[in-house]
């Protein structure tokens, strides 16, 4: 076998900063959004920000009980603090439902590549986000309301089991009301209170208008709702490498070395957490 | 840096010389099997020069855990109001002596997954504070399960600080390091002499006779043969003998996924955060949050670390995933063998 030596300076790696320690952050804002969502906003204490980009993640400790991997649901543009909308799930996660204003947190990261948004400049935007799938679309929602006037047609779908379960109501109120984007949002199953669209998310799919040639979509959601809405997409006429999505694992270091994350040849943590559906698949096991 | 002697009978007064120095692990008799008489060996550190043996042919664990140990504490904190989360950067000088060479190769592809990218200083400090001396393999140390000439890790070029050869009454040294080179000082060396030279020459000439290659193809197409056997059933039919007990992965010489939990004091004053092993072959290693598991299936788990093996850890680092060793064979309660399963898969293209 020809063996390549990589270039690896032992004695500067033994000197270098450990990735593992996290560093300490406040909780400037904390809401319970659903039964099982909390909101946190969180500000760096040592004055250094995050300085995260649309789509990257954190690892969240809670000291004593663990740390576990949360998309970080805001955008640079709303300033220095970051967003996370975290799910009780495990442990960790599950804690946090106690954690309030004031508490202290540590967070690794930010991790991971970032929504291309630079491509997307000048074209239309077509977001497709299904239950907590909208916590990492909303960093990139944010991001392109924010600089509206560099995209082209925004178009924002949001869909979730139950009214009761959807998160951002009302930032999804404000968006719905915006003249520079469509929004829609859908339930599968309504309450009597609800008068919105009812039906899963690729009904709302069929109802928009898409200029297939200049349109980025970019669809979080659970895996059954991911194939389905890509097969929407696809059907559409949307290029597959215009098809962006983000995925979901339990990663553990954050920095390619753990191997929790890894899809085949690809590290969800280095290399992803977004893809566009062109590399997905291929790997496979990716959804 | 010119080549040297030892004589074995200075041997023991050279190990004690370095233990005097700093921590020194090596091949150990461990115990003697009941069924056949064979001695079993294992690595440790040595607590007598005496108990270090040089002509060991295999071991259950090698060298790795001095490096990469079974569970390392990464972080120390306080619980309560202001954590302070702090490194544990745990290190002290240490020679590992007598690592064959497919461990030495095994040990450049952890040097190589903990130093790229972003550098991980727990590993990479033990390494830096780590003096390997490899000892030169005669002959294979089993005929069935080893396969290191296939996957060329038998003649490592560098990785280690020092090289010692049996030469019967002689151990010839050769060192590659300013680090090997100190260590020649500790002991009873003499310049190695021509007939020294010749000796050397006649041992690699036999060494080279000695092994024989198993695969039926050369290694540097095994990347290309597990991709086009991605799709065959033959993980489904491998896997059915599979228990997924993870036996493999604790005993493989290149692997270093891990898990990471928290160990907290009883007092609940104070936690670290603490890695261990972990294992692809478990059902839960892919499973997340929402409950999604992505490789559910044991055979998609199997085909994974075989993929590993073969196929990721090499692009990923440059280095082999699989030095040949079988380790990972001689552990499975399956027999599952993992140069077996790269003939099939040729032979099922």
């Amino acid at each position: 076998m020809t063996v390549s030596q990589a270039e690896i300076d032992i004695e500067k790696g033994a000197a270098a900063p450990s990735p593992y320690v996290p560093r300490m952050a406040r909780i400037v804002a904390a809401e319970q959004m659903t039964e099982t969502e909390r909101f946190f906003r969180l500000e760096m204490e040592d004055g250094v920000p995050l300085g995260h980009q649309p789509g990257q993640f954190v690892g969240v400790t809670v000291f004593g009980l663990g740390e576990a991997p949360i998309s970080i649901c805001s955008s640079p543009t709303q300033g220095d603090a970051f967003e996370l909308t975290v799910r009780s799930a495990g442990m960790v996660t599950g804690a946090l439902m106690k954690h309030k204003q004031g508490d202290r947190l540590g967070i690794r990261g930010p991790f991971g590549n970032h929504f291309g948004y630079e491509a997307m400049k000048g074209q239309d935007v077509l977001f497709v986000a299904g239950g907590l799938g909208l916590a990492p679309t909303r960093s990139l929602i944010r991001y392109v309301l924010d600089g509206r006037k560099d995209y082209g047609q925004v178009t924002i779908l949001v869909g979730a089991r139950e009214p009761k379960l959807l998160l951002f109501r009302d930032e999804l109120e404000a968006w719905t009301k915006r003249k520079d984007a469509d929004c829609r949002v859908t339930v599968d199953r309504p309450d009597p209170s609800w008068k919105g669209n009812v039906g899963v998310i690729t009904r709302l799919f069929r109802q928009v208008k898409v200029n297939a040639a200049r349109t980025f979509a970019v669809i979080v959601g659970p895996p059954v709702m991911f194939k389905f809405t890509v097969l929407e997409a696809l059907a559409g006429g949307i290029p597959e490498h215009r098809i962006i999505c983000s995925l979901e694992r339990h990663m553990k270091c954050g920095i390619g070395k753990c191997g929790h994350c890894q899809i085949r040849g690809t590290y969800v943590c280095r290399d992803g957490p977004v893809f566009t559906y062109e590399q997905v698949k291929r790997l496979r096991e990716g959804i | 840096m010119l080549p040297h002697v030892l004589k074995k009978s200075d041997l023991g007064a050279w190990v004690g010389a370095l233990m005097a120095e700093q921590r020194v692990a090596g091949p150990v008799r461990r115990e003697t099997a009941p069924n056949d008489g064979r001695e079993l060996f294992g690595w440790d550190y040595l607590a007598e020069p005496g108990d270090l043996r040089l002509d060991y042919d295999v071991t259950v664990l090698g060298p790795k855990k001095f490096l990469w140990p079974p569970r390392q504490r990464l972080v120390s904190y306080r619980l309560g109001g202001d954590p302070k989360p702090e490194p544990i950067l745990e290190h002290e000088p240490q020679v590992l002596l007598g690592v064959h060479p497919c461990d030495i190769t095994a040990i450049g592809t952890l040097d190589a997954a903990f130093g790229k990218d972003i550098p991980d200083p727990h590993y990479l400090a033990r390494r830096a504070d780590t003096v390997l001396v490899g000892i030169d393999c005669a002959g294979p140390c089993d005929e069935d399960t080893s396969f290191c000439l296939d996957m060329g890790s038998l003649y490592p070029e560098s990785g280690y600080d020092m090289m010692l050869t049996d030469l019967g009454e002689a151990y010839f040294v050769e060192t590659k390091t300013a680090k090997g080179q100190a260590l020649v000082e500790a002991g009873k060396m003499k310049p190695a002499a021509k007939a020294d030279l010749e000796a050397r020459q006649a041992f690699t000439g036999k060494k080279r006779g000695a092994f024989r290659t198993k695969l039926p193809f050369e290694v540097k197409y095994l990347p290309e043969i597990l991709d086009a056997s991605y799709d065959s059933l033959v993980w489904e039919a491998i896997a059915r003998q599979c228990f997924s007990c993870g036996a493999c992965n604790t005993t493989c010489p290149t692997c270093y996924c891990f898990d990471v939990y928290e160990d907290v004091a009883m007092d609940l004053t104070k936690g670290c955060r603490v890695r261990r092993y972990d294992s692809c072959q478990l059902d839960p290693f892919a499973t997340v949050a929402g409950g999604e598991n992505f490789r559910e299936h044991r055979w998609s788990r199997l085909r994974h670390r075989m993929f590993r093996k073969g196929k990721f850890i090499l692009e990923q680092t440059g280095r082999p995933g699989c030095v040949g060793c079988g380790r990972c064979e001689r552990a499975c309660v399956a027999h599952i063998s993992i140069k077996e399963t790269f003939v099939q898969i040729a032979g099922s293209r």
